[in-house]
């Protein structure tokens, strides 16, 4: 995977730079540091902070959050476990099984699976459903584009994404805490969604082993839990399938877990978020404030189908 | 350069207590300091690593310093009893009113940062939420505490009705160990650990008092 390049519009600045650079101004202007206790001069020196082209108005998370905050309970349940825990992960060589309702039903090697997808740059919000948001320079493929490659027969209405399963590399899956291996599914209409992507890379770089390499799923407009980490099989099916959180605790966790400031979870409100980095919480956008996946879900019940 | 006249050995005994006042005070802010470091100068000082919810970190250090000298408090009427130094009551105040401005601290964070001063998102969440509703009401009946802290409302209140209001420590302390136990999760030991050390705080008064 490494051969695998991420171009990215900053790389004449390393991140770590113009990112901390930025965290610090923010932080500084709060805390009135640097004579900028008048609301105005606050407020202009955020402004003048470099932004990222594409990131909406928001400012990038960032990377030794994006990279070192993390809910990936295969490798422990505290946010920096996986950071601790995941850094021997082999993920070269990998292969992807594709099975199921479907034309080409075999293993893939990974480079032989994304081999000519146009792998792009994509800067996304990212909600946790525990109520925290991030801004991640994502690199990846649309899964559409996959998709059409892999040829669905008519029968597949879902597509099904499960993680390795490998105790020994994968502490957290000798406690019972999920049924392990984690699974994760799409309706097949939200999988050929142009926002929907499988990346490989973040930040310009391949994927950190605690963010889920080498591929894992990205849905903007759902809650992060979601987006199926180190996939090692994507199968296509007719009927819905069986969710890893929906079937832990389907009380709390929805199939669809749509992105719904209306739709509070049952122990907290999910109206705001707290942007990582920030002091205040913010309003929590409908999908996210990615409106234009409203049309999928035209007639459908959220607060039953969340 | 020496004095011209020499301090009585009475005079200089009193001389030591604001030194160790002032100690008791720097200890007594340190968390603050900490915290402000590791927001602001990305622990230059401290050693932290970089923090990715600051918020997070300012609930978590204010609450444990609240909780923490709301118990040092407690332990200064025992620490007398079983040592028979004196001075230590002279601190209680001190560490009483810490252990309410940390507790401040920790609340405003809350109604601030996470609920930006809304009265009704506030008052929704204190109400439904329980392990919310038993921590507010700590710091609820912190108040008069802090409020009749001082000399004069000794004296306004009389030592026995102030002895008796002063007593609402000991539920607060209990609800505080509550609203620790029931945030997390899962049950983990770390919240035990404490409500351990309350009930030897309070089972030693009660012993104490059925002694004598």
């Amino acid at each position: 995977m490494s051969e695998t390049r991420h171009p990215h519009p900053s790389e004449v600045t390393p991140e770590s730079i113009y990112v901390n650079r930025r965290t610090f101004i923010k932080r500084a202007s709060l805390a009135g540091i640097g004579g900028s206790l008048v609301a105005g001069g606050v407020w202009a020196r955020q402004k003048n902070a470099p932004r990222v082209e594409g990131a909406f108005d928001d400012d990038l998370t960032p990377w030794e959050t994006v990279t070192g905050y993390n809910n990936f309970y295969e490798f422990g349940t505290g946010k920096s476990d996986p950071k601790k825990n995941a850094q021997d992960f082999r993920t070269d060589p990998w292969a992807v099984e594709v099975t199921g309702e479907v034309r080409e039903k075999r293993t893939f090697p990974l480079e032989e699976l994304i081999d000519g997808l146009t792998i792009e740059e994509r800067i996304y919000r990212m909600r946790c459903v525990e109520g925290w948001s991030m801004v991640i320079p994502w690199n990846g493929f649309m899964l559409k584009d996959l998709i059409e490659r892999l040829g669905p027969t008519e029968d597949a209405n879902y597509i099904e994404f499960t993680t390795l399963l490998d105790r020994q590399q994968m502490p957290g899956q000798n406690s019972p805490i999920l049924p392990w291996p984690y699974v994760e599914a799409l309706r097949m209409d939200e999988a050929m969604h142009p926002l929907t992507i499988l990346a490989t890379g973040v930040y310009g770089k391949d994927l950190p082993p605690q963010n889920g390499a080498p591929i894992r799923l990205v849905v903007p407009w759902k809650y992060g839990f979601k987006g199926a980490k180190s996939i090692v099989k994507i199968r296509f099916t007719k009927r819905q399938p069986r969710t890893t959180w929906n079937e832990a605790i389907p009380r709390e966790y929805g199939f669809y877990a749509n992105v719904n400031p209306d739709v509070d979870h049952p122990r907290w409100s999910q109206a705001t978020e707290r942007r990582l980095g920030e002091f205040f919480r913010r309003d929590t956008l409908m999908f996210n404030g990615y409106g234009e996946v409203a049309s999928l879900y035209e007639g459908m019940d959220l607060r039953k189908y969340y | 350069m020496p004095r011209a006249v020499p301090m009585a050995p009475r005079a200089k005994r009193r001389d030591r207590i604001p030194a160790f006042k002032s100690l008791v005070w720097m200890a007594s802010l340190a968390p603050v300091a900490v915290l402000a470091d590791r927001i602001f100068l990305f622990g230059q000082f401290t050693g932290g690593a970089f923090v990715d919810d600051p918020v997070e970190l300012i609930q978590h250090w204010t609450g444990m310093a609240a909780m923490i000298f709301l118990f040092l408090t407690l332990s200064i009427t025992p620490l007398r009893r079983l040592t028979g130094i004196n001075t230590s009551q002279r601190f209680r105040r001190l560490l009483g009113l810490f252990s309410f401005f940390y507790a401040s601290l920790h609340v405003f964070s809350y109604f601030i940062f996470d609920q930006r001063m809304q009265l009704g998102p506030i008052a929704e969440d204190v109400l439904e939420r329980n392990w919310i509703l038993v921590g507010f009401l700590a710091w609820i009946l912190l108040i008069p505490l802090a409020v009749t802290s001082t000399g004069g409302w000794i004296r306004r209140l009389g030592g026995k009705r102030w002895n008796r209001l002063h007593r609402l420590i000991y539920p607060a302390a209990v609800l505080i160990v509550l609203h620790f136990i029931w945030q997390t999760k899962v049950l983990e030991m770390e919240p035990l650990i404490y409500a351990g050390i309350l009930v030897v705080l309070l089972a030693g008064r009660w012993w104490v008092r059925r002694r004598t």
